[in-house]
């Protein structure tokens, strides 16, 4: 079902394409040898050239290209062997140049394509118009002084990567997906760490609204927003504004505009016509950057596996579910995870237990993947363990919280607890036997044709034996004692 | 003889010889320098004890037996060039309180052969002229006189022109200079030197401060193409810091002086025949073709059709990315700052005071030309144009070696001349832009002296890359001139 906003004179579509800002992750910056990290002092990675001295030229730094083509591989984009850098023009006291370096009329990364998935399961593809590098800006704070702003040109230099989307993109929903598809994919591909909160990820919104079937109408551009949540509630509070703004006679008119998350709503920033001319030409202190086309097949032989192919194959490999393989992939070292334990064992097993106990503990104990309540290595034993028929799925649960909480192996704790599944007949039989003497009415009620209390009595059996009962041959024997 | 006539060459034999020492050497420049600068205005920061110190290590060189041809040797660095330590204020008052942390490459090499340094050398504001006036700490003033008018202030060109008026008044021994449009030939024709702009690329424009990217070059000013070949030796080569600097081997250029212009085909460029060119620049051009035919030259007529553009490309061109090289003048990080009520008063403020009418005139074109609207009418037609005058030099060099021509319309004119209209001081450039927009290698040599005693230049343009032909013809002309006419005014 299309998303639509219902106004006063019936439905509306919402357009919405993005351009995302990721910060590429290198050791340094894209023009300059001085620290591309987050943090540290302010000023304290900065060097001649990011600070604009007179005389200091930009040298383009080779793993930032490489990061870019990489990028563009995993969005299954064309990679331009000829790309060019531009300036773009413009004063502000963190832009230490008076430019930014970026490219603007030929890009490293031309169009590609990204596919979503919806709540219900829809599939959709999101094009993708190009990706091209470009320096950061440094950081103004107004707030750290009565009458000075400071500047901190730790980031300024620092290299991004600007994804332009189609404006395929149809609802709040689409656009939320589309961001972190983008994101998992970055993160696949170690190009960008994705953290929206420290501002390595950020999104420009461009958000239009039309009566179904009609082109395009004017569009807004709403600046710098940092997360998934609100990127979706911008989209959805800017519709409604320019529904409003038609239905009420009025024209909306192409500006820039900022979201506040605290009111939910959208502010006009510049208009059109205060919009800067940024006065683009190639820049003149670099070559044009041509690549050869062995260095980006080598990248490519190099690519991980992104996530909508590591998603069809644990589908394959391991037996599960399109959505559980969804759910598995998320991040990486998740699936990294979930394949060292699966691999040799039940795929299907291994996948109950992760999105189960697993990840309950993980959100129980405040702990990560990275650091799991229980290694991989032990939770296979546990599987192993419940395979071999060594202990049952019950008692596995709670020699998993005990690991969770000890940390000890799972072959010690059931050695120690004496926890191993009793398969011996002859003890099941005489505890079924005795359960049945201490609960003859029950029996009774039972041979009247109250079935349900067939699980009472399996339940109570486990119970005799501390759980420790083959469910099977309890099942069984309960059933042959009952005639 | 004095210790001022000796050329680099003859100098570094002396010091080699130990008849003469670095100290010595440098003690009679800092001694001139302070006799003449304050009348040439040629330096606008002059380093005297750091020469001196430099002129020791370089005596300390040479007795270990460790000198170049340059060690000991006294020169100017143009003051758009950054320097360590020293005020580089790129005859801006913006720049006026600027000490660079760091060094160009092209100064640093220069230091690392064992030159001693004497001072920076006055220039246009920000490399932006063609006659030294613009710059924002006072005119120089050209050592050589009109014969008839020994007190009229003559301009020594630009914009090195304190580099030019520093090495004609023998108050360095030679300097460096940046070419964007003619500012090393022009002036050392003014001044009766050799100046050489090599192949863009050839030179590292790491700390220079940038005037127009795509066509600044770095290259030598001196009293003749021996000094100029020894100067650029130490000069030119790759740099890892300027992405546009080029991977090539540098060769020896002064093996390509003595090797004779015969058999060399010499293009003359009928365009640069201009209506109004002053008829003795003329016969002065016509004269160098014969003595490069004597020599054993074939002289062939050849077209650059696309010349008569040469000045508007380059008047586009230049000031839009002058435009945005100066953007960083911005008082927030160096140099000068007038503070405002907010940050946008605090840049007006800053750069209306800062950089003077030139400067702002070219900021204001470089600006309108890349605006929206604009940029394809000026900018994209200027490039475009741009690449057709490459064209014409690169087809004219399927057939030619070389091109002789003038290097500028007229000789040095007065302080004060000229003035009426920005357009008319551009035309000096008229016919040095042409080899700048195509990057190719020139270089303009002293050929004789005009009827008011004033010396002339002429321009030997080469290949991509091919300065060793360019040498050798501008020492064939040299030797053929037999140019040794001097000014009055200079140290004795």
């Amino acid at each position: 079902m299309a998303y639509m906003l219902e106004g006063r004179t019936g439905a509306w579509e919402v357009v919405v394409g993005l351009e995302i800002h990721a910060q590429v992750i290198s050791e340094s910056k894209l023009f300059s040898g001085a620290s591309a990290t987050y943090g540290g002092a302010p000023n304290a990675h900065v060097s001649f050239v990011d600070a604009g001295f007179p005389g200091m030229l930009p040298v383009i730094n080779k793993e930032c290209v490489a990061q870019a083509v990489r990028t563009g591989l995993g969005l299954k984009a064309k990679i331009n062997l000829f790309s060019r850098f531009d300036r773009k023009n413009y004063f502000y006291a963190d832009l230490p140049n008076g430019y930014q370096i970026s490219q603007f009329e030929h890009p490293i990364v031309g169009t590609g394509i990204v596919e979503i998935e919806l709540q219900d399961g829809t599939l959709k593809q999101i094009g993708i118009t190009r990706l091209h590098l470009e320096q950061d800006a440094g950081k103004s704070m107004h707030d750290q002084h009565a009458s000075k702003s400071v500047i901190d040109l730790n980031r300024a230099g620092v290299a991004l990567m600007e994804i332009v989307s189609e404006p395929d993109i149809r609802s709040p929903e689409e656009a939320g997906a589309y961001l972190r598809k983008i994101r998992q994919i970055v993160r696949y591909l170690g190009t960008c760490d994705g953290n929206m909160e420290e501002g390595s990820m950020r999104a420009d919104v461009n958000v239009s609204v039309r009566k179904p079937g009609e082109e395009f109408r004017t569009r807004c551009e709403i600046k710098n927003v940092n997360s998934v949540r609100f990127v979706m509630h911008a989209v959805e509070a800017e519709a409604m504004r320019q529904i409003e703004v038609w239905e009420s006679g009025g024209e909306v008119v192409q500006e820039t505009r900022l979201y506040d998350p605290s009111k939910g709503e959208t502010r006009s920033m510049r208009s059109k016509e205060d919009a800067h001319d940024y006065r683009y030409f190639p820049e003149p202190d670099l070559l044009p950057l041509v690549l050869e086309q062995s260095f980006v097949d080598d990248l490519a032989a190099k690519l991980p596996e992104l996530p909508d192919e590591k998603r069809r194959r644990f589908c394959d490999d391991y037996g599960i579910p399109f959505y559980d393989a969804g759910v598995l992939v998320a991040d990486q070292a998740t699936a990294d995870f979930y394949e060292s334990v699966a691999k040799g064992r039940d795929g299907k097993l291994t996948a109950n237990w992760m999105s189960g106990d697993f990840f309950a503990a993980m959100n129980r104990t405040g702990k990560s993947i990275e650091n799991p309540p229980v290694s991989a290595a032990d939770f296979g034993a546990l599987l192993d363990l419940i395979t071999d028929k060594t202990i049952n799925g019950r008692i596995a649960k709670d020699v998993f919280e005990e690991m969770v909480e000890t940390g000890k192996a799972p072959g010690a704790i059931v050695e120690e607890k004496g926890l191993r599944q009793v398969t011996d007949t002859g003890a099941i039989d005489a505890a079924v036997t005795k359960v049945l003497a201490d609960n003859q009415d029950k029996v009774a009620e039972y041979k009247s044709g109250k079935d349900k209390l067939f699980g009472f009595f399996v339940g109570q059996v486990m119970k005799a034996m501390q759980g420790k009962g083959n469910p099977a041959l309890v099942n069984e024997a309960v059933k042959k004692q009952l005639g | 003889m004095s210790i001022f006539d000796l050329t680099i060459a003859q100098a570094s034999a002396k010091l080699a010889a130990k008849e003469i020492s670095a100290v010595e050497l440098t003690t009679a420049y800092n001694d001139a320098v302070a006799a003449l600068n304050p009348r040439l205005n040629a330096y606008i920061t002059t380093t005297p004890e750091l020469a001196l110190e430099q002129a020791q290590a370089a005596d300390a060189r040479i007795a270990a037996g460790d000198a170049t041809a340059l060690t000991g040797i006294p020169i100017a660095v143009k003051d758009l060039f950054c320097t360590e330590g020293v005020r580089t204020t790129a005859a801006s008052k913006i720049l006026e309180p600027f000490i660079p942390p760091y060094e160009s490459t092209v100064s640093a090499k220069l230091k690392a052969a064992g030159a001693v340094t004497l001072g920076k050398a006055n220039l246009d504001e920000f490399a932006m002229g063609s006659s030294n006036i613009t710059s924002g700490y006072g005119p120089v003033e050209n050592p050589w006189k009109r014969a008839a008018d020994q007190d009229a202030k003559l301009v020594p060109g630009g914009s090195s022109g304190g580099s030019a008026a520093a090495v004609a008044a023998r108050i360095a021994l030679a300097a460096t200079g940046t070419d964007t449009g003619g500012s090393i030939r022009q002036p050392a024709a003014f001044t009766g030197l050799a100046g050489i702009k090599p192949t863009y690329g050839r030179c590292s424009r790491f700390g220079i401060v940038a005037f127009a990217s795509s066509l600044d070059q770095a290259g030598p000013m001196a009293r003749n193409t021996e000094d100029c070949a020894l100067l650029l030796n130490a000069m030119a080569g790759f740099d890892e810091k300027d992405s546009t600097s080029a991977q090539r081997e540098v060769p020896d250029f002064t093996k390509a002086l003595n090797r004779g212009v015969k058999g060399l085909r010499i293009g003359i460029p009928a365009e640069y025949r201009l209506e109004g060119t002053n008829p003795e620049i003329l016969a002065l051009w016509d004269k160098g073709i014969e003595w490069l035919k004597t020599q054993g030259a074939e002289i062939v007529e050849i077209s650059l059709p696309h010349t008569k553009y040469g000045l508007a490309v380059y008047y586009i061109v230049a000031p839009a990315e002058a435009s945005s090289n100066l953007a960083r003048y911005d008082g927030v990080r160096f140099g000068k700052r007038v503070d405002g009520v907010d940050l946008i008063d605090m840049y007006e403020r800053t750069r209306a005071a800062g950089f003077g009418p030139e400067v702002k005139r070219r900021i204001m074109i470089g600006t309108y030309v890349l605006s929206h609207g604009y940029y394809d009418a000026y900018y994209l037609k200027a490039q475009k144009v741009r690449n057709l005058i490459l064209r014409d030099f690169t087809t004219a060099f399927e057939t030619v070696d070389a091109i002789l021509t003038p290097t500028a319309p007229s000789a040095a004119f007065g302080l004060g001349e000229k003035m009426d209209d920005p357009v008319t001081m551009y035309l000096n450039d008229v016919f040095t832009v042409p080899a700048s927009l195509a990057g190719v290698p020139a270089m303009s040599v002293p050929a004789g002296l005009n009827a008011e005693g004033l010396p002339l230049g002429l321009q030997v343009i080469g290949k991509h890359f091919d300065e060793e032909t360019v040498f050798a013809v501008s020492a064939a002309i040299e030797n053929a001139a037999g140019f040794s006419a001097l000014p009055e005014l200079r140290a004795k």
